[in-house]
């Protein structure tokens, strides 16, 4: 066997030509494939809290969490956008709130139609993602500043518009139409959780295949780099703001449709529920790399953690313990395959 | 002031520029800077730090704007706003930073910023891109320039040398460029045999009838490449020498004004 025929990569003749490791051979594929290792992680842990208790994989158990998985997976989808230009938004949360009390509120209070009151909604929601985005690009503000900015002026928006009120549809309110459920068998999937899907295909298109996604890469990657071959990055990082402002509006009105009401009463973990998920998924924080199906097997992991450690009988503390350390292990990991060479 | 070849004489600049002048604040850059680059050479620009070589290159390459003084591009007159504008007009910059996205493939990063897109509606609306076009596409390019230290073309630039970096930028450019390449410091950051490499690869560009303007402090790779070096000193040209008439000693001595040209 010779040694240079060991990799089907290319690169100069190596000089100190050594045998690589296996160490070395997983942070490639890892490197080539970013998705792969959350995957993995994904089949073993629910392997394993099935081993533990059978209801683990029983069509209600999974039912269930991919209803549970539909709003912060939606979350994710944004914010894996904006951190794959290197950036990060810690204002998820609450302009997901503020864009369901205001579709809620339009239908149920203002008397609007109901889908005028939905696109309301969803306007709100972009303009949220416009203002980040307008902070960042026009005036110069680092995204974690800008957005934990924003963070405090859309809760506080969201707090005034409802008024401690918590808006409950009627039945049969199409604002419930993300929480219908079809059934297949004794398996029911939630309509809210196929737009999610339908939602990660068409970003997942848009980055993997389009001119628009490339540029999301390079600018992320680096900026300058970007900026000389010709990119308008502030256009592009304005683009990638308000697309997740709106998908964070999708994320609200499915919201309302898998707990049947509106209310700012609503965990204050999503905020850093997205950025686990994306994170575990195995997208850098540092931009430029990872995919969104990364990012939907990160919210899996979520869940299927949190789900199984209940399962388990676990104590709730020891899910957040998991949950932190799965984070400290997946940047760790992207800093370890970031380093790879040939 | 002497012109290394007699022969250029009569041939008309691809690009030139007259008189110009760019002051930062206090500081003059360019004290009425002239240049002439000529078709199907190699032009080194060399002088000593502060003599106002970066900002001349910075004016022909657009990413600034000279205070007064004129730019031609074959012999018209054009303005540059931006390095896009004088992409457009058909010069390519190879920048010492290289400008290259490090986690995307060499593929990818040759054709960043004017990604090819499938036709009809789907690449215009969409700007769904031909990947496997710009694939083979890229790998011909590469191959045309004789550039063998790039191989596979689907690697990431991040897993490159830094001599196939810089090939990757050259590459670009001479895809692109099709008035003038200006390369600044290509070696700057290289070993001796990368630095052998990229000489080579600029020697085919101009085989391949790009004139070059190459940016560089390394002056036996200088010797070995121009046809033509300009001498830039106190914000103006201070000379034009040959390889053939002059040596390194020479070259030296007017770059730090130890001798007038």
């Amino acid at each position: 066997m010779t040694v240079e025929a060991t990799d089907t990569g290319s690169g100069p003749p190596p000089e100190g030509a050594k045998a690589p490791t296996i160490g070395n051979r997983v942070q490639h594929v890892l490197h080539a494939h970013p998705s792969l290792g959350p995957l993995v992680v994904l089949v073993i842990s629910a392997i394993i809290f099935d081993l533990i208790n059978g209801r683990f994989f029983s069509a209600a158990n999974l039912s269930i969490m991919l209803q549970e998985v539909a709003v912060i997976g939606l979350l994710a989808l944004g914010q894996t956008v904006i951190i794959l230009t290197a950036g990060i938004d810690l204002a998820v949360g609450a302009a997901m709130i503020l864009a369901q009390m205001v579709m809620a509120g339009l239908a149920l209070t203002s008397g609007w139609p109901v889908w005028l009151a939905i696109a309301g909604g969803l306007v709100v929601a972009l303009v949220t993602g416009l203002v980040d985005g307008l902070l960042v690009t026009r005036f110069k503000v680092p995204p974690f500043i800008g957005t934990l900015g924003t963070l405090g002026v859309f809760t506080a928006l969201g707090l005034l518009y409802a008024n401690g009120q918590t808006l409950t549809p009627s039945a049969g309110n199409f604002l419930l139409w993300p929480g219908n459920l079809i059934k297949i068998g004794s398996f029911s999937l939630m309509t809210g959780v196929i737009v999610m899907l339908v939602l990660y295909l068409i970003v997942g298109y848009a980055l993997g295949r389009t001119a628009w996604g490339k540029h999301v890469y390079a600018v992320g990657d680096d900026p300058e780099a970007a900026r000389l071959v010709g990119i308008n990055t502030a256009r592009l990082l304005l683009s990638v703001y308000v697309l997740a402002g709106l998908i964070y509006g999708i994320a609200a009105w499915v919201q309302i449709g898998r707990v049947g009401d509106a209310s700012t009463n609503i965990s204050s973990t999503l905020n850093l529920d997205s950025i686990t998920a994306a994170v575990i998924g195995g997208v850098s924080l540092f931009g430029g790399r990872g995919i969104v199906l990364g990012t939907l097997f990160g919210a899996l992991i979520v869940q299927v953690f949190q789900n199984g450690l209940a399962l388990a009988g676990v104590q709730d503390l020891y899910q957040q313990l998991a949950e932190g350390l799965l984070v400290i292990a997946a940047v760790a990991v992207d800093q370890w395959i970031r380093k790879v060479r040939t | 002031m002497n012109d290394g070849s007699p022969a250029n004489a009569r041939k008309e600049p691809v690009l030139s520029a007259t008189a110009l002048r760019k002051a930062y604040g206090r500081v003059e850059a360019l004290r009425g800077a002239d240049f002439e680059l000529f078709p199907g050479e190699i032009l080194a620009v060399i002088g000593d730090n502060g003599a106002g070589k970066s900002s001349l290159i910075k004016c022909l390459s657009g990413a600034s704007s000279p205070d007064s003084g004129e730019i031609y591009l074959d012999g018209k007159k054009v303005t540059f706003r931006s390095p896009q504008d004088a992409k457009d007009a058909g010069i390519e910059t190879v920048y010492q930073t290289l400008a290259v996205a490090p986690a995307l493939d060499i593929a990818s990063n040759l054709y960043l910023g004017r990604e090819i897109r499938k036709s009809g509606l789907l690449g215009s609306v969409l700007r769904h891109m031909d990947i496997a076009r710009m694939r083979r596409e890229a790998r011909e390019h590469v191959n045309r320039l004789g550039i063998q230290t790039l191989q596979d073309i689907t690697q990431p630039v991040e897993t490159l040398s830094g001599g196939q970096r810089q090939a990757v930028a050259v590459a670009r450019a001479a895809a692109f460029g099709s008035k003038v390449v200006i390369l600044d410091e290509p070696t700057a950051a290289l070993g001796v045999r990368e630095s052998a490499q990229v000489a080579a690869i600029i020697k085919q560009l101009r085989d391949h009838g790009l004139p070059i303007v190459l940016i560089s402090h390394d002056m036996p790779s200088v010797f070995e490449l121009a046809d033509r070096i300009h001498v830039q000193r106190l914000g103006r040209r201070a000379a034009v020498l040959s390889p053939q008439t002059h040596t390194m000693e020479d070259a030296v001595a007017i770059m730090t004004g130890a001798r007038a040209a």
